[in-house]
This record gives C-alpha cells, sequence and structure tokens, in this order.
C-alpha cells in the first residue's frame, strides 16, 4: 500500500490538492520507552508536487514537520483527468511516488 | 572456519555495494539542502538562508495559525498571499532546534497558497517569508504552545 493519500476538488479558479503521507518523521531526539535508546532519524527531505508531469513545487524540509505530514496546495488551471504526482524521498533514502487523476 | 569466512567475506561485499548504490541513488535523487537544516539559532539561519538580505515584513501575507497549540508536535499553518511571482517560501519557527522547517518551490500555475503541519518545541514566533522577484517579504506570528512537540 502506497504511503501516500491524494485528494483534490475543483473550484472555479483553482483546485485543491491535499496529500498525507504515512511517515514517522523521526527527530533522533525522541527515546524508546522501552529500552530508553535514542530512535535514529528518520524523516522525508524532499517532496515533489507535479501536474501533468510538470514541477509545480519542490519542498526541501527538516525534522520540524509533523509525523504523518500534511499538505495542502492550490493549483490554479486544473482540469478533469489531469494527473497529480507527490513523491518523496527520506534521509534513509526510501521513497514513494503517488499518481492522482483528478476527477 | 574456511567457509564461514568466505560467506562473510561475500557477505561484507554486498552489503557495502548495497550501501553504496543507496548513498549513490541518495545523492542523485534528493539534492537535500542539509546546511539550511542544521542545529542552529533562528539568527544564524536567517543570516544563512537570506544573506544580505532585508526581510520586508508585509501584510499581504496572510498566516492562519492557532494562537495557542495545545500540542506542539502538530502546529497547522494555512499561507496564503496577494504578493505576486513569488516563487519561494520558507517556513521557519523561532526555538525549535532546527529554525527551518520546510521550503517550498513555487511554480507560477501553483497559487501562493500552502497548508501544512508541524512541530514547535516551546512557545515563540513562526516566521514565514515569501520570495518574489528577489525581494524577501516575511509574516510572523506568536503561538503559545503548551506542550513541547520537538521531543528530548
Amino acid at each position: 500500500m502506497s504511503t501516500i493519500k491524494i485528494r483534490s476538488k475543483r473550484f472555479a479558479d483553482h483546485t485543491l490538492i491535499r496529500t498525507l503521507i504515512a511517515h514517522p518523521m523521526e527527530t533522533g531526539r525522541n527515546k524508546n520507552d522501552a529500552t530508553g535508546e535514542l530512535i535514529p532519524a528518520h524523516f522525508i527531505q524532499t517532496l515533489t508536487l507535479t501536474h501533468n508531469g510538470k514541477v509545480m513545487s519542490q519542498c526541501q524540509m527538516g525534522y520540524g514537520v509533523s509525523k504523518n505530514p500534511f499538505f495542502s496546495f492550490k493549483i490554479k488551471s486544473a482540469k478533469a483527468g489531469d494527473t497529480i504526482g507527490i513523491s518523496w524521498q527520506d534521509n534513509l533514502a526510501y521513497s514513494d511516488t503517488l499518481e492522482h487523476i483528478i476527477l | 572456519m574456511l567457509t564461514t569466512r568466505r560467506r562473510f567475506v561475500k557477505k561484507i561485499l554486498a552489503l557495502s555495494s548495497y550501501a553504496l548504490s543507496l548513498s549513490f541513488s541518495q545523492v542523485s535523487l534528493a539534492n537535500w539542502i542539509a546546511n539550511h537544516f542544521s542545529r542552529q539559532t533562528i539568527n544564524q539561519s536567517i543570516t544563512q538562508l537570506f544573506p544580505d538580505q532585508e526581510l520586508q515584513t508585509s501584510n499581504r501575507i496572510r498566516l492562519q495559525l492557532p494562537n495557542t497549540a495545545e500540542n506542539g508536535a502538530v502546529v497547522p499553518i494555512t499561507i496564503s498571499s496577494t504578493i505576486p511571482d513569488v516563487d519561494t517560501l520558507y517556513i521557519l519557527s523561532e526555538k525549535n532546534p532546527v529554525p527551518l522547517i520546510a521550503q517550498f518551490s513555487i511554480d507560477p500555475d501553483l497559487e501562493t497558497y500552502l497548508g501544512a503541519r508541524f512541530k514547535m518545541q516551546e512557545t515563540c514566533d513562526v516566521i514565514v517569508v515569501l520570495k518574489a522577484k528577489d525581494q524577501y517579504y516575511q509574516a510572523r506570528q506568536k503561538v503559545k504552545v503548551t506542550l513541547g512537540g520537538c521531543g528530548g
């Protein structure tokens, strides 16, 4: 199952894109309750939003972004059938990509 | 003994090549600017991100932030602005160990609008900086944090 969820809603002058990514976003400062050891940092570093293959936004982030990051964007001109893509990559080189078709 | 050593060597080789491929893919795919996300104070961050730039306070940036965040681990923010030609957006939290939370490039086809959730260490100002035509605009708002969200 993909870690990414994308929802879109078309309005008169824009399309609202909302995305939720399942990711721990560990800062590296939290301790494991059971063992007392530090949990190593594990967080998304880059996120890309594309619209029909064209890059709309490139995001760089640190671990200041909440666990299970949520983002919303507004695309000015998008129509039904357009493809929205979200991809992310984290500091441990895991990554995921999902494409979504606007209804 | 010999077989185990052989196996051991094989394993090490396999592992190291795997690690190498991992590190290469990381370099090629994610050009993450590690410097921007180092542990530093807000002033160091601002000097590093916007060297010799004046951050003009603008009332054309609209921030929707809670006045009080009960849980610093999840602070919702919505940013919208009427400033034209914005190409980069920065979110900073003044007293976080790493002040820069995220930076976004904004394509002309994208409205200057962003919703996100971020962590806050303690009560402080949240600063949003927009870059448009080599001009920097900022807006800040204080958020009271009841429970810090950066762990440690």
